[in-house]
């Protein structure tokens, strides 16, 4: 039984019990625990199911490596799955389910493939793919696909909030233990602006719960005091519960705060993901324990030495009142010592190692701790809980010399630093072979812009393991005189990758690797046998390593296995690589404050306001909403739009069209500029004039289109598409500064400064008549010119152009007095009729006058001639963007689809995107075409459906009638037309 | 002009630090040669103050000036003056090569004030803060859109964005400043 001991417990607070539940029934722990500490001081050992053989499992870590004990946490809005136990820390009214079993955590179905588990072998999934091919898809892939995944997806919208951070520091020192402690304490006082996160709730790390003096004072008291100078250094900034999860170039460093995971609900955000960038970081990181390989070591109540020590030091935990010990190296014996002192049993401490001397087994024996030298443990008794260990010789093949009762079992096969944050960023590791770890190797850092040094790792993460062997490194490294401390001397360990060296294959089977994902010493052996040298496609191939824990125990002893196998040094075969995070880190924390509102810019209108309050059924266009259509009381979108058009055609409508973009252009050389970005000559259009135009790219495709207007005798407003504003700026300063850098001309984006509305319908210029200030008169202004003045009260500039074919005039306003134009001009046109209408009005109206739109008849293969728009190509030019592509062989081909009106024979509308077929099939089976749909809509004013579309040698088809097959077998038939449907000559705008 | 309205009409949040909108602006671009002489008699005439630094921004009466880029100048003046100064500005670089624009209505601006204003901009713009200096000119980004910012005063500062997403601005603003989410 593990339970909560009466005495001790330096993190928890007795005074403030709190309660939860795991798997709906009640627990109690404390102020302090870990969700981990709490289950197992409520003498929950078991704790899930594996991924593949659904074998029971229990705590085996205390900190961020632990690999089983993941639950399901929180309810509804607040559930998330694969919560790691031991990092969450506990909160009042906490509810916990655990994973990965049906139909309950006791009694499992899907245990029977532990049964059948020779059946499972690594590299199963792989074999599945290739072999016989039919199964994959019948029989394998739906049986995976329901077991695959751990933890349950969550259904609600995240309660929660989210947000980011960015700072920035001189010196970023991760990790709070003793070794960042006292490295931050040396840059802090050198002047430098110092970051220090932890990524638990407490300073200090393991030496406190080592039970080391420094400077004469137990740990506890030193790290406090050093904190306590840190928290009063103005250069200094702390922040616990703060995970660095990835380092990438130039020193960014994402961090994972975690602010109120232990207070759900209490009004701040759940996580800040913090990006910062750091002048330099220190990894004070730590190491990791790693397991032994022993037959049954996946038994729930098999855990780390160093977690159980963590378990009864820090939270009056223990695992079993019975513990034995199984190490290669001294610093188990730590954990002996702590539980003998709060008066647990250790039957025996098991040594791999022929010959135990040391301070610290020397301090075990005397505490009338049965040390046994030169022993393994050839095999684990128990179910879901351990009842026993079996001993054997380490040298020899498991023959059972002595079986031993207990309860829990402590392993301890060496420490490994952690070297995730080094490695991120290119820092190389080396091969220590007397600890039997990688670590840091300076020589080969990760390095910043200069060439030099970004990373310092020091202490454990440097491969320093006792704390005097830390703090001096930190001394050596930082800076400043390391502080003294008690640490006992520790001989050295013997690598241990298997338990006894001579286990035979059915021990090997029990042997696990990664308890997570079920990869077994075997599982190893095989793959190296089918051929898996790389320890990556080893990794990928039994699964070794993957998932939520990305192989902090089982990378190591994997690869020395792999190494083993294959007959060659470790690190001949290296590691896999180390890739953010460093634990998963949550998908809020990635969105920050992006949701709901704000999840993206929404551009709006001057006017957006009075579109909302008046049934605007918006639509996106680039990152604006624009209305769609105005729907009335009971109006349905379709009806909305026809009743627009026919407004707009009969009286007057009006349109906001603020979000077109509005480009000024100007300089000695803005002319010259022009004419190389438009197809058609700008510099010769005369102050107050407008011309419509075409922009190509440099390879001569259509890229956007609009008005150009002349402002003065060196100055061009340009008009881009409402998508294409940012684009075509950004192409201007494009040429301008990178090309033609000695031609003189400005730009400005003038998009946002004005509001611009289209008053179209014949009765557009009695509208404007009403509002007055200004000579709107056929004379007065004429088609494709503009005037500026003050319209109703409002500063104004006038175009006389038309989108619509109709009488239009397009008026631009600061964008401060567009909202009051707007309403100035629905007030004024009351009496002629007039009607605000959308974008699909719009749409319908220019498609009727045989209009294009960029988007609808271009798509990037299109060029200007394709749309027989040769009209606003000038011939005279010696050059422009798009001219020498566009007399290319293939682009001036006369097998080119080209624009041509369409009407199907029954008056219906052809759908959207449909191809012309032609006779014949192509070289891979399908149906040759000649054509293809642009635009299509249903023609209120005509009362039929109308499209545009490209047809190889369209123009001279006239009258042909084509087949473009729809959905269903369904055969549409339309005949080639003119492109313009409605006043071809062209009276209705010109009056 | 009587008729002119800011996008969001001097909405106000108070949060642990205040995020208002601060309603029309006269602002206008200026793009030319910053080292011309004749640029800089006609800034100090329009602005009332000298051309400023790099990533610097002058102010001084309700007036002045911000350095944009190695070609751009933002030049501040009350709303209604505006117009006014562009024609003025026009006026005096005629014969220049040199853009001047009314930009007072494609923008909107904002102030954060508060002991902690500088926490709620620390979460959108990837800004050193602590570092800026007084009466430096930073352009920026606030979560998705451009931004340009300043510190207007002990515990305050303006943000400028395009007036198209101030209510953008404005729901990021206020979704930072929200009690419970103080950095420190």
């Amino acid at each position: 039984m593990s339970t909560r001991l009466h005495r001790g417990g330096r993190l928890i607070d007795r005074a403030k019990p709190l309660s939860f539940t795991f798997n709906g029934r009640r627990m109690k722990g404390y102020q302090g625990d870990t969700l981990a500490s709490a289950l197992l001081g409520a003498d929950q050992m078991l704790l899930g199911r594996s991924f593949k053989y659904h074998r029971p499992r229990g705590l085996v870590a205390s900190g961020a490596e632990e690999p089983n004990a993941l639950v399901g946490l929180g309810e509804g809005a607040r559930f998330e799955p694969n919560q790691r136990t031991t990092t969450t820390e506990l909160f009042d009214g906490a509810t916990m389910a655990s994973q990965n079993h049906w139909p309950s955590l006791e009694f499992d179905v899907g245990a029977i493939n532990n049964s059948f588990g020779r059946f499972l072998p690594g590299g199963f999934y792989y074999k599945t793919f290739m072999f016989p091919r039919f199964a994959w898809k019948h029989l394998f892939e739906p049986v995976i696909r329901r077991s695959a995944g751990l933890g349950k997806v969550p259904k609600d919208r995240d309660a929660d909030r989210y947000e980011y951070a960015y700072a920035f520091a001189d010196l970023v020192v991760v990790g709070g233990g003793i070794a960042g402690i006292a490295a931050a304490l040396e840059a802090g006082k050198a002047g430098k602006r110092v970051l220090l996160i932890e990524q638990t709730a407490h300073w200090g790390g393991r030496a406190p719960v080592d039970g080391v003096e420094i400077d004469g004072k137990p740990a506890d008291e030193w790290v406090n005091k050093t904190v306590e100078i840190l928290g009063k250094m103005e250069n200094v900034t702390l922040r616990l519960r703060t995970m660095a999860s990835g380092l990438y170039d130039h020193g960014y460093l994402l961090a994972y705060e975690r602010i109120a995971d232990h207070a759900p609900g209490d009004g701040r955000p759940r996580h800040r993901l913090w990006r910062i960038r750091a002048g330099h970081v220190v990894t004070a990181t730590g190491a990791i324990e790693r397991p032994l390989s022993f037959a049954g070591n996946d038994i729930p109540g098999v855990m780390l030495a160093g977690a159980v020590r963590d378990y009864v030091v820090n939270w009056a935990v223990s695992p079993g009142d019975r513990t034995v010990i199984v190490t290669n190296n001294d610093d188990a014996y730590r954990t002996a010592l702590a539980l003998v002192e709060a008066g647990l049993i250790v039957p025996a401490v098991i040594d791999a190692r022929a010959h135990v001397k040391g301070a610290l087994p020397e301090a075990a024996r005397a505490r009338g701790i049965r040390v046994l030298e030169g022993r393994g443990i050839a095999k684990v008794k128990g179910g879901k809980r351990v009842t026993g260990v079996s001993i054997c010789a380490q040298a020899g093949e498991g023959a059972e010399l002595e079986f031993i009762d207990c309860d829990a079992v402590a392993m301890s096969g060496g420490w490994s630093p952690v070297v995730h944050l080094w490695s991120h960023c290119g820092g190389k590791l080396v091969w220590d072979e007397a600890r039997a770890m990688f670590r840091p190797d300076a020589a080969r850092p990760p390095t910043g812009e200069d060439g030099k040094a970004m990373v310092t790792a020091v202490g454990s993460a440097n491969g320093a393991l006792t704390a005097d062997e830390v703090l001096a490194d930190v001394a050596a490294q930082i800076g400043g005189k390391a502080a003294r401390t008690d640490a006992a001397a520790e001989s050295a360990l013997e690598p241990v990758w298997v338990m006894p060296q001579g286990a035979g294959p059915a021990l090997r089977m029990k042997m696990w690797l990664d308890p997570q994902n079920d990869v077994k010493v075997s599982d190893v052996q095989l793959a190296a046998r089918e051929g898996y040298h790389s320890v990556e496609h080893t990794k990928r191939y039994t699964t070794l390593g993957m998932a939520t824990d990305q192989g902090k125990l089982s990378n190591i002893n994997g690869l020395a296995i792999l190494s083993d196998s294959l007959s060659q040094a470790i690190p001949q075969t290296g590691t896999t690589t180390f890739r953010p995070p460093y634990t998963p880190i949550s998908m809020g924390a990635i969105a920050g404050e992006a949701r709901g509102e704000i999840f993206q810019p929404l551009r709006k209108s001057p006017m957006d306001e009075w579109h909302a309050a008046n049934g605007a059924y918006f639509e996106p266009v680039g990152l604006w909403r624009r209305p769609y259509c105005y729907q009335r009381p009971g109006e349905g979108v379709h009806e909305a739009v026809n009743r627009e058009i026919g407004n707009a055609r009969s009286k007057v409508g009006m349109l906001d069209a603020s979000t077109l973009g509005k480009l000024v252009v100007k300089g000695p050389d803005a002319g010259k500029f022009l004419d190389m970005l438009y197809t058609g000559v700008m510099s010769t259009l005369p102050v107050g004039k407008c011309r419509y135009g075409l922009m190509c790219t440099e390879n001569g495709f259509l890229s956007d289109d609009g008005v150009v207007v002349r402002l003065s005798e060196d100055t061009w407003l340009c008009h881009t598409t409402s998508g294409g504003a940012d684009r075509i700026h950004g192409w201007m300063e494009d040429w301008l500064q990178c090309e033609w850098w000695d031609w003189k001309v400005y730009t400005a984006n003038l998009t946002e400064e004005y509001a611009q509305i289209a008053v179209a319908g014949p009765n557009a210029r009695k509208v404007l008549e009403k509002l007055g200030g200004m000579d709107v008169s056929a004379a007065g202004l004429p088609a494709m010119e503009w005037r500026e003045g003050v319209l109703g009260g409002c500063r104004a500039r006038i175009y006389r152009i038309s989108f619509s074919g109709e009488l239009s005039y397009e008026i631009a306003v600061p964008a401060s007095e567009g909202l009051a134009l707007w309403k100035a001009l629905s007030a004024a046109g009351e009496e002629f009729g007039v009607m605000p209408y959308g974008t699909e009005a719009m749409h319908i109206m220019r498609a009727e006058k045989g209009f294009i739109m960029i988007g609808d008849e271009t798509d990037g293969t299109v060029i200007p001639q394709d749309l027989n728009l040769n009209w606003a190509i000038s011939k005279k030019k010696a050059d422009y963007l798009g001219k020498r592509a566009q007399e290319r062989s293939h682009m001036a081909s006369p097998e080119r689809w080209k624009l041509v009106g369409l009407e199907t024979l029954d008056g219906s509308v052809l759908p959207d995107g449909v191809y012309a077929v032609a006779e014949g099939v192509n070289a891979n089976g399908q149906r040759n075409v000649q054509g293809r749909v642009t635009s299509t809509y249903f023609s209120p004013t005509l009362g039929k459906g109308i499209a545009m579309g490209l047809v190889r040698h369209g123009p001279e088809r006239m009258g042909e009638v084509l087949d473009f097959p729809g959905d269903g077998g369904k055969v549409h038939k339309a005949r080639i037309v003119d492109q313009v449907f409605y006043d071809k000559e062209g009276a209705k705008q010109n009056v | 002009m009587s008729n002119a309205v800011s996008a969001l009409q001097g909405k106000t949040y108070a949060g642990f630090a205040t995020v208002t909108e601060a309603g029309l602006q006269g602002m206008i671009t200026l793009r030319g040669d910053l080292s011309s002489a004749k640029v800089k008699k006609a800034v100090k005439a329009a602005a009332g103050v000298d051309v400023p630094a790099q990533r610097r921004i002058v102010l001084k009466d309700g007036k002045g000036a911000g350095w944009m880029s190695p070609d751009e100048l933002l030049i501040l003046v009350p709303y209604a003056e505006a117009r006014a100064a562009v024609d003025a500005l026009s006026a005096a670089l005629a014969g220049e090569h040199a853009l001047v624009a009314d930009v007072s209505d494609a923008r909107a601006m904002f102030r954060v004030k508060g002991a902690r204003a500088d926490q709620v901009l620390m979460k959108l713009c990837p800004v050193d803060l602590p570092s800026l200096a007084e009466g430096e000119l930073r352009r920026t980004r606030a979560a998705q859109v451009a931004a340009a910012l300043w510190k207007s005063d002990r515990d305050e500062f303006t943000i400028v964005s395009f007036r198209s997403v101030a209510s953008y601005v404005f729901g990021a603003l206020e979704t930072s400043a929200r009690p419970g989410s103080e950095i420190s």
